[in-house]
């Protein structure tokens, strides 16, 4: 096992202000942002503070940005960097700084809480659903998201401009919506709820621009744009925009 | 999670009164501007060569290969094209070059397409230049009004681009003739209008508006078997849109670029067959 001393600068502070802090600290093969970060707080920093849990890349809370890329610190190996590069480890930059690595994410769980729940079908208690699995499939691909905030981190649209964090959810949370309206047994519409428009009307989807850096960052590998975003917008389209559905959707309904 | 310090209005971006305190705008350090750059140039190079062409108004035509930018010709001034794509829709009015009439359709399906707005919303608008970069603009609005929320359109973009592609694959049949039109023939020509129809039909169908016209606006695919096959080989095809967007682009670049140089005699078709 060979090891080597490593530059590092971490942002360290609070809301009132902070910078970043030079440090040297050893890395050993097999390590991975975190463990050296462990190692800071072990040997020079014991008051550093950072959010961890899991080290398995399964519970989303290591987010921070590593040579300004936001990023989980468990899993990203020190073996991609060049041993003479200083990383520089910060706390996510879209969201309002508590103290050191730990921010106040609590914008994405008001954001969580405004995005309606999944309504069960009338007349099925809990253990009568029966799915097939290319129904449910879609929307798996999106139960694998860890919460970890990456892609609301790394939206421009909230990141770049703070006032648009009332009217727009974020990445994670249209695509929280694009699961239940392609769940095969929610019943919202049937209660009145229109996902698909209020994902535009109540959520902000008109903000997002496509420009997939969701997509680029998570560490589940969800294609959040593709899969979600778009479907969605597509979506709300067939709401809002598209007057051969509409007209279509009318006579359906007279006729029926 | 409530730690008293929720955020408070504040169009400061990451360099806000809340957020870490970072003077930098960002801190990437790999070369996060090279592909926004490539991007940029790449699109202005082919914006620059289609005007040219388009308004160009010549050696669009040389039998029996019609130059993709001039086809289906809908005006009276188009040249004759022997059981070609001429279409007199548009009558004597029209004096200007007639690709500006059919070029407005292929160029608004990829002005609106989800891949292209991407690419010209980083590269051109720095919205943002890349992840994590911060953008220079003081507000945003993005999709939600005038003039972008006309990107909705793009499905019907799609539909005309269908007919278009539709145009152009009876163009390539035409390109199994002889300059004298006889058929059962070949040249070089025959196999760059093949090539580029190949990836034409590849990027139209790869569409995203495609996919969920086809089956991704169903919420049961066990019970519309044949659409969810179709929508799974779209979502094959989508995978790639990015890398079809451009090999198509530089395609239908190459096809007309082609029938310029026969047209303008700079060299002969070879002939295979």
């Amino acid at each position: 096992m060979s090891s080597y001393e490593a530059r590092f600068q971490v942002w360290r502070g609070d809301a009132s202000g902070g910078g970043l802090a030079d440090f040297t600290v050893e890395v050993n093969d097999g390590e991975v942002v975190l463990d050296i970060v462990h190692r800071l707080q072990a040997t020079q920093a014991p008051d550093l503070a950072v959010r961890w849990n899991c080290k398995a890349g399964k519970c989303g809370s290591c987010s921070a940005e590593i040579n300004g890329r936001p990023r989980l610190m468990c899993m990203t190996r020190m073996s991609v960097f060049d041993r003479d590069e200083t990383v520089s480890i910060t706390p996510l930059r879209a969201f309002p700084v508590v103290r050191d690595l730990v921010t106040d994410v609590g914008y994405n769980y008001r954001k969580a809480r405004e995005v309606p729940a999944f309504v069960p079908p009338a007349g099925l208690a809990p253990g009568e659903y029966r799915m097939s699995q290319e129904d449910v499939e879609r929307s798996q691909e999106f139960r694998k998201c860890i919460e970890c905030f990456l892609c609301q981190d790394v939206c421009h649209v909230v990141r770049d401009h703070e006032e648009n964090k009332r009217a727009y959810a974020g990445p994670r949370f249209l695509m929280r919506i694009a699961e239940l309206d392609m769940h095969p047994l929610d019943a919202a519409a049937e209660k009145g709820l229109d996902r698909g428009r209020a994902a535009q009307d109540e959520h902000g989807l008109g903000y997002c621009n496509i420009t997939k850096c969701c997509t680029e960052v998570c560490p589940e590998g969800i294609r959040i744009t593709d899969n979600a975003l778009i479907p969605l917008k597509e979506r709300a389209v067939d709401r809002k925009y598209d007057p051969l559905v509409w007209l279509g959707s009318r006579i359906r309904r007279r006729s029926s | 999670m409530a730690t008293g310090t929720e955020s408070q209005p504040d169009s400061g971006g990451v360099r806000g009164r809340t957020r870490a305190a970072i003077a930098a705008p960002h801190l990437r350090t790999d070369r996060w501007w090279l592909a926004p750059a490539v991007t940029a140039a790449g699109l202005l190079a082919f914006v620059v060569y289609s005007t040219w062409r388009a308004f160009s108004n010549a050696h669009y035509y040389a039998a029996p290969y019609v130059s993709p930018f001039y086809s289906p010709c809908l005006a009276e001034n188009c040249r004759t094209m022997r059981a070609g794509p001429n279409a007199e829709v548009f009558g004597s009015w029209w004096a200007l070059s007639p690709a500006i009439i059919i070029l407005i359709f292929p160029l608004g399906f990829r002005l609106t397409c989800y891949y292209y707005r991407k690419a010209y919303y980083r590269s051109f608008w720095a919205s943002p230049p890349a992840c994590a970069v911060a953008e220079p603009h003081r507000g945003y609005t993005g999709e939600t009004r005038f003039p972008l929320i006309l990107q909705n359109v793009h499905r019907y973009f799609f539909y005309a681009a269908l007919l278009v592609a539709g145009v152009l694959t009876y163009d390539t049949v035409l390109a199994f003739r002889d300059p004298y039109y006889h058929w059962g023939h070949m040249g070089l020509g025959t196999l760059v209008f093949l090539a580029n129809i190949v990836l034409i039909w590849a990027y139209t169908i790869s569409c995203h508006s495609c996919r969920h016209i086809v089956g991704g606006k169903l919420r049961h695919f066990s019970r519309h078997p044949v659409r969810y096959r179709a929508w799974q080989f779209v979502g094959r095809l989508n995978a790639h849109h990015m890398l079809l967007a451009w090999a198509s682009l530089v395609s239908v670049a190459l096809a007309d670029f082609y029938v310029y140089l026969v047209a303008s005699g700079v060299f002969d078709d070879p002939r295979f067959f």
